[in-house]
């Protein structure tokens, strides 16, 4: 995971992007639906797995920065009447001031302490878009989004979503691959050692929470535009633990599983809403799967079974 | 002039005390054994240097900068670096990334978020992996190597930063004959190359007198003989505390 990308996986990425990009053509508009929210949910997985898998440390209140991103998205744009290219950039600003903010607490404790923390902030910011019904619209949820006339339409809001998202994941890539990324999985695999190298380990836990936070709330500014909404459910607990199962069913340990796992958990779901309205349940049961079967996700799953087939069984 | 130096440094665990009044003075380019019987509070010395842990109190000084209680990292960037006793590497990273990553830290650029990670330091990465013999071993994973390697790795981790003062609690722990004649020889070999003042703890008693310019003897949390290594053997209190051990230099 810490290499630069190998030239199959970069094969890969090229084909991705150029599928994404014929999707429209097809015409189908529940497709179109279906990838928009998937490369969103991808981003805001990515963006967790800054936390989760490069800097070892689990957050389960991660939506609150999505919502941030979100809310402040479509406030900016319907209340305040801002164009697109001011409301964007100042949700995501918005996200990640909350992060820093909320990382500065959170990176004084550790393990089981600071997951708890960035539970209990995630519950303040619901709280906060829950009672303050004046700038809201608390459980009605915000709805009616003012959208720019230039994103107006299926089609100009497929593909401006297929940029951000790509350009998001790109530099999300750099920043996992960079000396900064290096580093940080040395925190995670060993903080004492790293602090006796020289590295501030609390600083680095804060720069990788402040990564994420920022990267979920451009996630959640492109669901507010895409939803034409935004939900009080959208920075409930359960948001942030969806986006957690996400991560952890695509493989923490490699870049690109927790998008691979936004796409799979979010088809199943669809799937399973139109056979029955027990998609919870379903949910447990996945979750049960990874946990006892899975703990490196469905990218540990094939590279187990390419090894076993190419024989070696030690390469990684 | 010492470059490392400890007044009156105690540690109190709730009425355990596990370091009592200990002064020691590190001179610079010396190499300095603390020895002493299980629990006599070797390691936890080591902590009390290192701002693992805070002392109850006495002061812990630099080149008489007075660092008691600097955390890890800001300590580093003086001069010190140390080993631990249980292995303390990266273990599901590659042994070259294990020595990279100080490296980057040394340079800091651990803060780089934009430059990629791969091409720091390769150089660098590549000399101290010559220096403790695993260079073959660069693209393993560090987990998978054997003890007495990983030991080695931590060496190489420990040296990338450049120390002036390298502090070894018990560098040979767990390690076998072979591993451990190995060993020594490596740290006798570069601590001479390189200078370094040298402060490590140790049970075997043919690496510390294989080694050491001078002897601290740790017994309940004090010291109770320091000085050069024939001194401390013919010591009487010493002999009474290591009763029935050897201490003739030839290990066991």
């Amino acid at each position: 995971m810490t290499s630069p990308m190998s030239k199959p996986a970069m094969l890969g990425c090229l084909l991705v992007l150029i599928a994404l990009a014929v999707i429209p053509l097809l015409g189908d508009k529940h497709a179109m639906d279906v990838t928009v929210e998937i490369m969103i949910l991808a981003l805001f997985a990515l963006s967790l797995n800054v936390l989760i898998g490069y800097s070892g440390n689990v957050s389960f209140g991660h939506a609150a920065y999505f919502a941030i991103g979100g809310y402040t998205n479509a406030i900016l744009l319907t209340s305040y009447d801002l164009p697109i290219l001011v409301s964007m950039p100042v949700s995501v600003l918005f996200a990640m001031v909350a992060a820093m903010f909320v990382a500065w607490f959170c990176t004084r404790l550790t393990d089981i302490y600071f997951a708890m923390l960035t539970l209990a902030f995630a519950m303040l910011v619901w709280a906060v878009l829950f009672k303050w019904r004046g700038m809201t619209n608390g459980d009605d949820g915000f709805v009616g989004i003012t959208i720019p006339a230039f994103l107006d339409g299926r089609i100009p809001l497929y593909y401006f979503t297929l940029i951000v998202v790509a350009a998001s994941i790109a530099l999300l890539w750099l920043i996992c691959h960079s000396a900064f990324g290096k580093v940080l999985v040395a925190v995670r695999e060993n903080r004492t050692r790293a602090g006796f190298v020289g590295v501030d380990t609390r600083r680095m836990r804060w720069t990788a929470f402040v990564v994420a936070g920022t990267f979920a709330g451009i996630a959640g500014s492109l669901f507010a535009l895409f939803k034409s909404g935004m939900y009080v459910e959208n920075a409930f607990w359960t948001q942030s633990a969806q986006v957690l199962i996400m991560t952890l069913l695509g493989g923490m340990y490699s870049f690109f599983g927790p998008a691979i796992g936004a796409a799979v958990l979010h088809m199943l779901e669809i799937t399973t809403n139109r056979y029955t309205e027990y998609w919870p349940t379903v949910l447990g049961g996945i979750l049960l799967v990874i946990l006892l079967f899975l703990p490196d996700g469905l990218v540990g799953l094939a590279q187990k079974v390419k090894n076993k087939f190419s024989g070696s069984g030690g390469a990684r | 002039m010492a470059i490392l130096e400890t007044q009156n440094l105690m540690k109190d665990f709730g009425g355990f005390v596990a370091t009592n009044n200990v002064s020691l003075e590190l001179r610079e380019g010396e190499r300095h054994a603390i020895i002493g019987p299980n629990g006599a509070g070797k390691t936890t010395f080591f902590n009390l240097i290192t701002g693992h842990l805070l002392p109850s109190s006495g002061t812990v000084m630099f080149e008489g900068k007075d660092i008691t209680g600097m955390v890890p990292h800001k300590l580093v960037r003086l001069g010190v670096a140390r080993s631990f006793q249980r292995i303390n590497i990266y273990p599901r990273m590659t042994v070259f990334e294990n020595v990279q990553v100080a490296l980057i830290a040394r340079d800091n650029n651990h803060f780089n978020l934009f430059s990629l990670g791969e091409p720091h330091n390769r150089q660098d990465t590549k000399e101290l992996l010559e220096l403790v013999g695993l260079v073959e071993e660069a693209p393993e994973i560090a987990g998978e190597l054997s003890y007495g390697k990983q030991k080695q790795l931590e060496l190489a981790i420990a040296l990338a930063e450049n120390p002036r003062v390298l502090l070894l609690d018990e560098p040979t722990a767990g390690m076998s004959p072979q591993e451990t004649t190995e060993a020594i020889a490596l740290v006798d070999r570069i601590t001479k190359d390189r200078g370094l003042t040298l402060l490590f703890t140790e049970h075997d008693m043919g690496v510390v007198f294989g080694i050491a310019d001078r002897i601290s003897v740790l017994h309940h949390g004090e010291i109770i003989a320091s000085g050069l290594p024939e001194e401390v053997r013919n010591d009487p209190e010493v002999r009474r505390v290591y009763l029935g051990e050897s201490l003739d230099g030839e290990g066991h």
